[in-house]
């Protein structure tokens, strides 16, 4: 059991990372033109808005949670919270940004597949991207449910440990920082690194051209020869 | 002041015929491929219609163009740049497939592999989109051709505003009209100001208006913020295409593809020369109706020795100088003030220009008498009311269209005299403000329309793109963006897909 867990949480999130930046460099590269956030939009608007709405800004909530939540140092943001209320505050709205993620999901899924005209422009890779995502966001919804059982933030301290570890290329102590934790949260973990893994390989790699720049550029462009 | 050149276009709606020769040879060039099926760059609209898309000029719709607050600065009506990121997940604003059309395709396949029976088999429709039979097409790109459908819902015309139009749909007031649409290459482009990528550009040398798309991201955006809706998503690549101007074309000195095949030689290309300067500022002018006379006012006389010795400075080629001097375009638009812009309300100084169509004489048979403004008929009995023409062409501001006509009516009547009467009838000339030599050059570019008058293009200078001519030669050409691998492997990890092979619909026996 060690030896797996050593190599799924400790050798693994190199390898996905690592994946993830060289594939997407190339990918950046070689094939500019598949790089497109793909959206099928104009083939059916019909409730459209409000499914991509609730999907993304929950997803885009939830992201940042993590983000901010896993890479704080404890000793950082004990300054402003305690760890069991922090375990509370991301119960709460993750909990809340991943349920109406999941009702935008939902919606985008039956879209997807019932939809004369999104199912058949559909690439294999997108909806095996919408069930990877919503298995990934029916385990990180569970985890709250897990988690009810220690409130003290004890196990997201370790989660937190880990995921430190991880950036700061200690991968063993990693490892075995997540060794204790419950299965779901490492399924979560380890479907969330499968997803760093494939992120150049689908349309997910639409994420990194978030257009900020445009706040700052004027309105028109003009290309000298 | 800041010179720019701007090839423009001006089309002749008095000779246009509808025959849409340039709409198809344009497809044939452009977008016959995946994902572009339902994608015109050029489409030649019967007027009054709700157009293609449906309704693309009401603008309380679809939000295109730029609008003017309250402040004097101009933003896309689509909103300011938070409301445009804001909206990328899903954008209020974008036209569904069926607003333009579902593209199909005829099963005839089917013809050739029917078997024996008692009927005669026939090619039904499909989908080209989910592939599934269409059993029956209800919208094409060109549904209301001659008037093809009922008044009621063609009076939904955004160009019947302020106009009595009750009238015009009874039979004997109808009217109509062709307008050929092709992407207006904008001074001030909407599309590009609302591009969150900025991958959309101007290009300097001749104004070309373009879609980087190695740059794209398929956000959308710019198809609402086009007021002329011609930019079209690429359903199947996932990026906006539009029409290109045919560049590589104009870059080696021949006109566009619409252009060369307008059998009504109804097309002209010319030089431009602008102040790129004054843009913003015109652009925002206060009164919607000013916008034309304002826009004219950016465009340099290319004679002034002023004006050929700053283009110089800014980098204009000579040859680009002399071209403006013999431009087509800056007679019938700025010179002889024929052409006129289309829709200048929307704040894009558009640079496609419309020659307004003359028309029958409405109620003269029926009066038995018929109006007259001196020698020239009042044009206020012509069977295209004046008002609809200037809201198409001039914010609905009636005096310019009146003007052009008057033009367009003493050429004629002066040609007439001199030709049927052996006389030289300049009175007429001088009640539309014409010379005579105005009137002969006219006569030349209207009604002769020589292939060498109507298209003055300089070739692009694309020497000057490459430092090193020398280092290019025998490198390699057009590709996709991937050098020049050559692309040999099907299978593509990223998706890309295999430019050289369609997929091409299933058929299937009917009967399904």
């Amino acid at each position: 059991m060690s030896n797996l867990n050593n190599l799924l949480f400790g050798v693994y999130p190199y390898i996905a990372i690592l994946v993830c930046i060289v594939a997407s460099w190339i990918r950046f590269d070689r094939e500019p033109y598949t790089w497109k956030a793909d959206s099928s939009q104009m083939l059916s608007k019909k409730g459209f808005r409000v499914a991509s709405n609730l999907f993304h800004i929950g997803v885009i909530f939830i992201l940042l949670g993590h983000f901010v939540g896993l890479l704080t140092p404890e000793s950082v943001y004990h300054y402003v919270i305690t760890s069991a209320n922090k375990q509370l505050l991301a119960m709460v709205s993750g909990g809340f940004f991943g349920i109406l993620c999941l009702i935008g999901l939902l919606m985008l899924i039956k879209r997807r597949l019932t939809d004369d005209r999104v199912r058949a422009s559909s690439k294999t890779s997108d909806i095996a991207l919408l069930f990877m995502l919503l298995i990934q966001l029916v385990l990180g919804l569970l985890t709250i449910v897990v988690s009810m059982d220690h409130l003290d933030g004890s196990v997201m301290i370790m989660l937190g440990n880990w995921a430190q570890s991880i950036v700061t290329f200690q991968g063993m102590q990693a490892a075995a920082s997540i060794e204790p934790v419950h299965i779901i949260y490492k399924l979560h973990v380890f479907v969330g690194l499968t997803m760093i893994l494939v992120f150049p390989f689908t349309r997910l790699v639409h994420i990194i051209s978030v257009p900020v720049w445009y706040f700052g550029r004027r309105y028109q462009v003009v290309r000298q020869r | 002041m800041k010179i720019r050149s701007q090839i423009g276009m001006v089309l002749n709606l008095d000779k246009c015929i509808g025959c849409h020769t340039c709409s198809i040879t344009c497809k044939n060039v452009w977008t016959s491929r995946e994902g572009m099926e339902y994608a015109w760059f050029n489409n030649v609209e019967t007027k009054p219609g709700i157009g293609y898309p449906k309704e693309w000029e009401n603008q309380d719709k679809w939000n295109g163009g730029w609008v003017r607050k309250s402040n004097g600065d101009i933003q896309p009506r689509i909103g300011g740049k938070f409301r445009v990121l804001a909206g990328i997940f899903a954008n209020p604003d974008l036209p569904e497939i069926d607003d333009y059309y579902e593209p199909f395709d005829y099963d005839y396949q089917h013809l050739h592999t029917a078997p024996e029976s008692k009927h005669q088999p026939t090619a039904r429709p499909r989908s080209v989109i989910s592939g599934k039979r269409m059993q029956k097409i209800e919208w094409g790109p060109n549904w209301e051709e001659i008037l093809g459908t009922e008044f009621e819902k063609r009076s939904k015309d955004k160009n019947f505003d302020n106009m009595q139009k009750e009238m015009y749909g009874e039979f004997e007031n109808t009217f109509m009209m062709y307008l050929p649409r092709l992407c207006e290459h904008c001074l001030n482009p909407a599309c590009a100001a609302s591009c969150p990528s900025g991958a959309i550009y101007k290009r300097e040398e001749d104004g070309i208006v373009l879609i980087d798309q190695e740059k794209c991201r398929g956000w959308r955006m710019c198809v609402s913020g086009c007021p002329y809706k011609k930019i079209y998503f690429n359903w199947k690549s996932g990026k906006s295409e539009k029409c290109i101007f045919c560049y590589p074309r104009i870059e080696a000195g021949m006109p566009t593809i619409c252009s060369e095949t307008c059998v009504g030689r109804i097309r002209y290309l010319g030089v431009l020369l602008y102040d790129a300067d004054k843009i913003k500022e015109v652009a925002s002018t206060e009164s919607e109706t000013d916008l034309y006379q304002k826009q004219l006012e950016i465009f340099l006389d290319p004679n002034d020795p002023e004006v050929i010795a700053q283009a110089r400075k800014d980098g204009v080629a000579d040859s680009v100088i002399k071209a403006a001097q013999e431009s087509p375009v800056y007679k019938l638009a700025v010179d002889w003030q024929l052409a006129l812009p289309l829709h200048p309300e929307y704040r894009t100084l558009p640079m496609v220009w419309y020659v307004p169509t003359l028309s029958p004489i409405q109620n003269a048979v029926e009066a038995g008498t018929l109006g007259m403004n001196g020698v020239i008929p009042d044009l206020r009995s012509l069977r295209i009311p004046m008002k609809y023409l200037a809201n198409l062409l001039t914010a609905g501001d009636e005096e310019p269209v009146i003007r052009a006509l008057e033009r367009l009516l003493a050429m004629r009547a002066y040609k007439r005299s001199q030709n049927v009467d052996g006389v030289e009838d300049l009175k007429v000339l001088q009640q539309a403000g014409l010379t005579k030599k105005q009137a002969e050059e006219m006569y030349r570019y209207l009604a002769i329309a020589n292939y060498e008058d109507r298209y003055v293009i300089p070739s692009g200078h694309r020497e000057m793109n490459v430092p090193q001519a020398y280092g290019e030669r025998s490198g390699c050409g057009f590709t996709f963006g991937n050098g020049c691998s050559t692309g040999t492997s099907d299978v593509n990890m990223f998706g890309a897909k295999k430019v050289n092979r369609r997929d091409v619909i299933k058929t299937v026996n009917v009967g399904e």
